[in-house]
């Protein structure tokens, strides 16, 4: 069974195929099935794979399909091969299975667009290189796998081209994002000059026996791998892309922007996690650049007025999670976190898409309000999945954070500052979540049109199995002994438990009493001029685009302005000047006339004659 | 024999199609199609015979040859018409071909004056390529270095667009003055062997091992990298390419930049390196600082650009600061990156001028300013031209991918320093890619009257180019094996690799 692996990615390449050459001309009947069809088919053999890898795992724990050579030369022999084992298994399952929900989904919100069949193409190709990147046993065929989910994310975000914001928005994404890539790119230069290769398992038992804990060039490699992390998984320094990337499609932003493509980075850490181990530094780096971006985007979501623009900066920040437990080498948590925020989030993600198609595209927050009662499964579903997110006792979310904070706490001299900074984030992730329950649901109706629920079976089922899988998906059992190494068990003491557990209540109340007793209100803080300026740093994102922009952006725009002449040119021009203008000099003393030879001929002669007798 | 025919198929080929046009106007690129043909089919010939004869023992330097043609020309002067084949030189003839298919179904609508005269030119063009993918005699690599010039001249003087003159002019100055220097690096090599030995040869081979005292070595170097840095073009011999590209007929375009650039870069590889290793290993520094400087000096000024075929032209530029860097480099990772480069970069190249020079012919600018949300009106043209676009930005999957991280790979052995800039690029080329699908593509839509979409005869071609690049991608190792005994060849030939300081 274990044999039909290539089939898994093959099935949405093969969708992607024949949407992409039949060119939009399927009648709109036919795409889903073949959009949704096949990840849900993938989804299906993905699960049967599944079941016989667990049922009679191969005695190495892993389970290695070759399928062809791609190149060979002088020793660098990267096959096309996929790598089986429990990590690549989970991601296969998540990326599948939540991808057929969401495609489903897709089914019903997208339907009608003009370009329906180019949407499940893009999102056919995006599941294809998904599982490519988590199933590939060597590095460069993970490269490919993850530039081709960047480049889906592209394609997918600037879907709606005619706005040219959206359009901004995908390159923006596409070219951040590449940063990363690139110092990830010379990561796989320096590893394969040291351990002369890139298969995955080979490289990480070279690293081990080649290089001691600490070494330079073992945490060289981690670094730069971690620059390919940061700028996919939207941390810090590179998380500027994503609240931008919500110019895409809903769906997509549940999919690419919320469950899969921005793990990627989760993911690469975690099966590189010996290199992370042989460096230390680069390994402390992770958490601090985790609990640093857990902070940030918490609270700049507190300000953000558009629903799914919250929604991404909750995700930075639930990624920051994974970070900080893979910093902290809580490796099995934080893959944990990851398949729990992927059916949470995409929930949320996709009750807010429902939301958002009810008010005919509407997304500010503030143009919401008191929708409990007018959009019940919406409404339903999005209290579901804010519950797992803020974690919430019985929620999926609850014991998979709650296992990050506790593993944070026991690590190390600075350990509890790690977990301090994680309870604040939990508090924060309340505080901003209640805060758009209560605007969105709650309080006045503000909307201007008449809001109905029309929500399509293939809307609502999906919605309604991920809120399942958000609540139980906490009790899912996680075999990945074989793969990631056990993280220490530390006795943290009832106090933290307790603290760890609370803190996200804290952040309920502090919520209601803003927003919904109004007990205390925004607006008296934002009346004086510190307090605006917090709130408008805050809004923009801590200023980073801004910096940014600054710094990189109009410089490089203005070095091209100034230069698109292409000032190499200018000396050959110059000859060309010179040689014209001698032409035009010397033309004259051609006239034709006699005299002005003979003169000339005399002149010469005289300077001849002098230079031999003056020498 | 093979060897000889498959040039003179051209250049007979050539003069048909100039007489087929009294007959008929539509003759000659049907005389240029049935000329291409053969080439192929000699090719092809070439192709299937390449496993067998991969031990060929008779060849004069060893394992590499797969074939070999010598006949005595001038003998006074050791001049002789030789011809050889290794792998490298069989991929670029088959990149060759079938681009030259491509030129002429690109300029089947295009061109409608003097379409004999044009085809004559193109197929003589491309039979001057051949002559000097195959030359193993310096002498004769000279010759054909000038056939393939002067028709390339005419097609941008005659069929290009509205400063053609100019660009003519320039692209031929620039060849010209460089290819001059390069032929008194020849002369100047010959004499020095025959003072050494007592006998004129021109011959590739029996120079290859030629004694040379540095001083003289650097110089006579520097005599064939100005002939091979301008094709390529490097920076800062690079300007007179966005001209010619820019103002060339779109077939013209194809050939410039998807075989002619790859001249220069093949040049290096032959010529400049096995020559002269010692020489060449003290300007390795410099070149590949010239690389870097390629890439990242090519993909900026792409970004500034308006013109959607300067755009394009400047990636150019950037791309070939790959191969640059990858020869330098010169071990055998860093030269199949450069020989994958070429092939990659020629098919993608030769793709976007074919998609600029179709949207040129149906709406008359090239300014992306006056284009502008034309995806729903020519959907097929859109995607294509994204396709190509994605190539040509290094995504893994498409030939440019192979080529230029397996370029880098191997230059990280040598010059991490180097690498890490030229790595640059990576971020630089999605800048002005992207730039350029959003200004062509995206948006709103201004044009309100109908424009035609790809026709079947343009996607028939643009089907085989996806193909190729599609094919590339994800089984470079039908061509890394074509090449590789060449490569080792070389590689063993002239060991200069050596770590930089």
């Amino acid at each position: 069974m274990l044999d039909a692996l290539w089939l898994v990615p093959t099935l949405p390449l093969a969708g992607f195929l024949l949407l992409s050459l039949t060119a939009g001309k399927l009648p709109e009947r036919a795409v889903p099935w073949i959009g949704a069809g096949s990840v849900g088919t993938a989804a299906l053999l993905a699960a049967i794979i599944g079941i016989a890898f667990w049922n009679q795992p191969p005695e190495s724990q892993f389970f290695r399909q070759t399928l062809w050579i791609w190149m060979q030369v002088d020793g660098f022999q990267p096959p096309v091969a996929l790598y089986l084992d429990a990590l690549s298994l989970i991601m296969a399952f998540v990326v599948t299975g939540v991808g057929f929900l969401i495609h489903m989904y897709s089914a019903g919100y997208m339907a009608g667009d003009p370009g329906y069949s180019r949407f499940f193409a893009y999102m056919n190709l995006f599941v294809f290189a998904m599982l490519v990147l988590v199933l590939a046993d060597n590095l460069v065929l993970l490269y490919l796998g993850w530039e081709g989910v960047g480049l889906c994310s592209y394609l997918l975000i600037g879907f709606w081209y005619e706005k040219p914001e959206n359009g901004f928005a995908a390159r923006k994404a596409f070219v951040v994002t590449r940063v990363g890539d690139t110092a990830m790119a010379i990561g796989l230069f320096l590893l394969f000059t040291q351990l002369g290769t890139l298969d995955i398992q080979s490289a990480m038992q070279r690293a081990a026996a080649q290089w001691s804990a600490g070494s330079p060039l073992a945490t060289a490699a981690a670094f730069l791998l971690l620059g390919g992390a940061v700028g996919k998984s939207a941390q810090l320094p590179l998380q500027t892309w994503l609240p931008d990337a919500m110019a895409g499609p809903t769906p997509v932003s549940a999919l690419i922007h919320a469950a899969t493509m921005v793990t990627a980075g989760v993911y690469l850490i975690a099966r590189t996690h010996v290199l992370f181990g042989l460096a230390p530094e680069a390994q402390w780096l992770v958490a601090v650049v985790g609990a640093i971006t857990l902070l940030m985007s918490g609270l700049t979501a507190l300000t953000q007025t558009d629903i799914k623009r919250v929604l991404a900066y909750s995700t930075i920040s639930q990624i920051g999670y994974m970070f900080l437990a893979l910093g902290v080498g809580a490796w099995s948590a934080a893959i944990f976190h990851l398949m729990t925020h992927a059916f949470f989030k995409a929930l949320l993600f996709l009750a807010a898409g429902a939301v958002i198609l009810s008010l005919h595209h509407e997304q500010n927050i503030f143009n919401m309000g008191g929708l409990w009662r007018r959009l019940p499964i919406a409404f339903w579903t999005f209290l579901i999945g804010a519950a797992a997110l803020v974690a919430l006792p019985l929620t999926s979310g609850y014991y998979s954070k709650h296992d990050i904070l506790l593993a944070a706490y026991g690590a190390g001299p600075s350990g509890s500052w790690l977990w301090a900074a994680g309870v604040v984030g939990a508090f924060l992730t309340a505080v901003y979540t209640s805060r758009l329950i209560l605007i969105v649901f709650f309080g006045p109706a503000r909307a201007h049109h008449a809001v109905e629920e029309k929500l399509s079976l293939s809307m609502t089922v999906p919605l309604i199995v991920l809120a399942v899988l958000a609540v139980i998906g906490g009790l899912l059992e996680m075999p990945l002994q074989p793969v990631l190494p056990v993280s220490r068990e530390h006795e943290s003491g009832l106090l933290i438990g307790l603290i760890t557990s609370l803190a996200p209540f804290a952040g309920i109340v502090v919520a209601i009493l803003f927003y919904g007793t109004k007990r205390f209100s925004l607006e008296a803080m934002l009346r004086n001029s510190a307090g605006f300026s917090l709130y408008r740093f805050l809004l923009n994102g801590f200023c980073m685009d801004w910096l940014y922009d600054k710094v990189l952006v109009q410089p490089y725009l203005r070095l091209a302005a100034s230069n698109k002449q292409d000032v190499v040119d200018k000396p050959y021009q110059a000859i060309v000047w010179i040689s014209r203008s001698v032409h035009r000099l010397l033309t004259p003393t051609q006239s034709g006339k006699l005299r002005w030879y003979a003169a000339s001929i005399a002149f010469g002669a005289a300077v001849v004659i002098a230079i031999g007798m003056f020498t | 024999m093979t060897l000889f025919w498959l040039i003179t198929v051209l250049f007979v080929g050539g003069l048909l199609a100039w007489l087929a046009e009294r007959w008929q106007a539509a003759a000659p690129r049907w005389v240029a199609l049935a000329a291409l043909a053969l080439a192929a089919g000699l090719a092809i010939l070439l192709l299937s015979g390449a496993d067998a004869m991969t031990a060929w023992p008779a060849s004069p330097a060893g394992g590499a040859w797969l074939s070999e043609l010598e006949w005595p020309w001038i003998p006074r002067f050791g001049i002789s018409f030789h011809l050889a084949l290794d792998g490298i030189s069989l991929l670029l003839i088959a990149l060759t071909v079938f681009l030259g298919f491509m030129a002429v179904a690109c300029s089947w609508t295009e061109i409608t004056q003097r379409s004999g005269f044009f085809h004559f030119n193109l197929l003589w063009t491309l039979a001057g390529v051949l002559g000097v993918f195959l030359a193993m005699d310096l002498f004769l690599f000279f010759f054909f270095w000038e056939v393939m010039l002067i028709p390339m001249y005419f097609l941008i003087s005659i069929w290009g667009h509205e400063k053609r003159a100019y660009a003519a002019m320039k692209f031929f100055l620039f060849t010209q003055i460089s290819g001059l220097l390069m032929l008194l690096s020849i002369l100047a090599l010959a004499f020095i062997h025959r003072q050494s030995t007592g006998v004129y040869t021109f011959d590739y081979f029996t120079l290859l091992g030629s004694r040379l005292d540095p001083g003289t070595a650097d110089w006579l170097m520097l005599g064939f990298l100005a002939a091979f840095l301008v094709k390529l073009p490097s920076v800062p011999f690079h300007t007179w390419l966005p001209d010619a590209h820019t103002q060339a007929p779109t077939g013209g375009s194809v050939i410039l930049a998807g075989i002619l650039l790859k001249t220069g870069a093949y040049g290096l590889i032959r010529f400049v390196v096995p020559l002269f290793p010692d020489a060449a290993h003290r300007f390795t520094p410099v070149a590949m600082t010239l690389g870097v400087l390629s890439i990242l000096y090519g993909a900026k000024l792409a970004f500034a650009q308006s013109d959607l075929k300067r755009l394009i032209a400047y990636s150019s530029v950037s791309h070939m600061g790959f191969v640059l860097l990858g020869v330098f480099a010169w071990n055998a990772l860093a030269l199949q990156g450069a020989v994958m480069t070429m092939l990659a970069h020629g098919v993608s190249s030769a793709a976007l001028f074919m998609v600029a020079g179709a949207l040129q012919e149906r709406l008359h600018t090239r300014e992306m300013g006056r284009l502008g949300g034309l995806w729903p009106k020519i959907p097929r043209i859109a995607v294509v031209a994204l396709f190509f676009f994605i190539a040509t930005l290094g995504m893994p999957g498409l030939g440019n991918f192979i080529g230029e991280f397996l370029v880098l790979l191997g230059a990280f052995k040598v010059s991490v320093a180097m690498t890490s800039l030229a790595a640059l690029g990576l971020i630089a080329a999605p800048i002005y890619a992207l730039i350029a699908i959003q200004r062509t593509f995206y948006g709103s839509a201004r044009a309100t009257r109908p424009i035609a979409d790809f026709g079947v005869r343009e996607m028939a071609m643009m089907a085989f180019m996806i193909a190729a690049m599609v094919w590339m991608g994800i089984y470079p190792q039908s061509m890394l094996e074509v090449a590789s005994p060449a490569v080792e060849k070389l590689n063993r030939t002239a060991a200069v690799g050596a770590m930089l300081p």
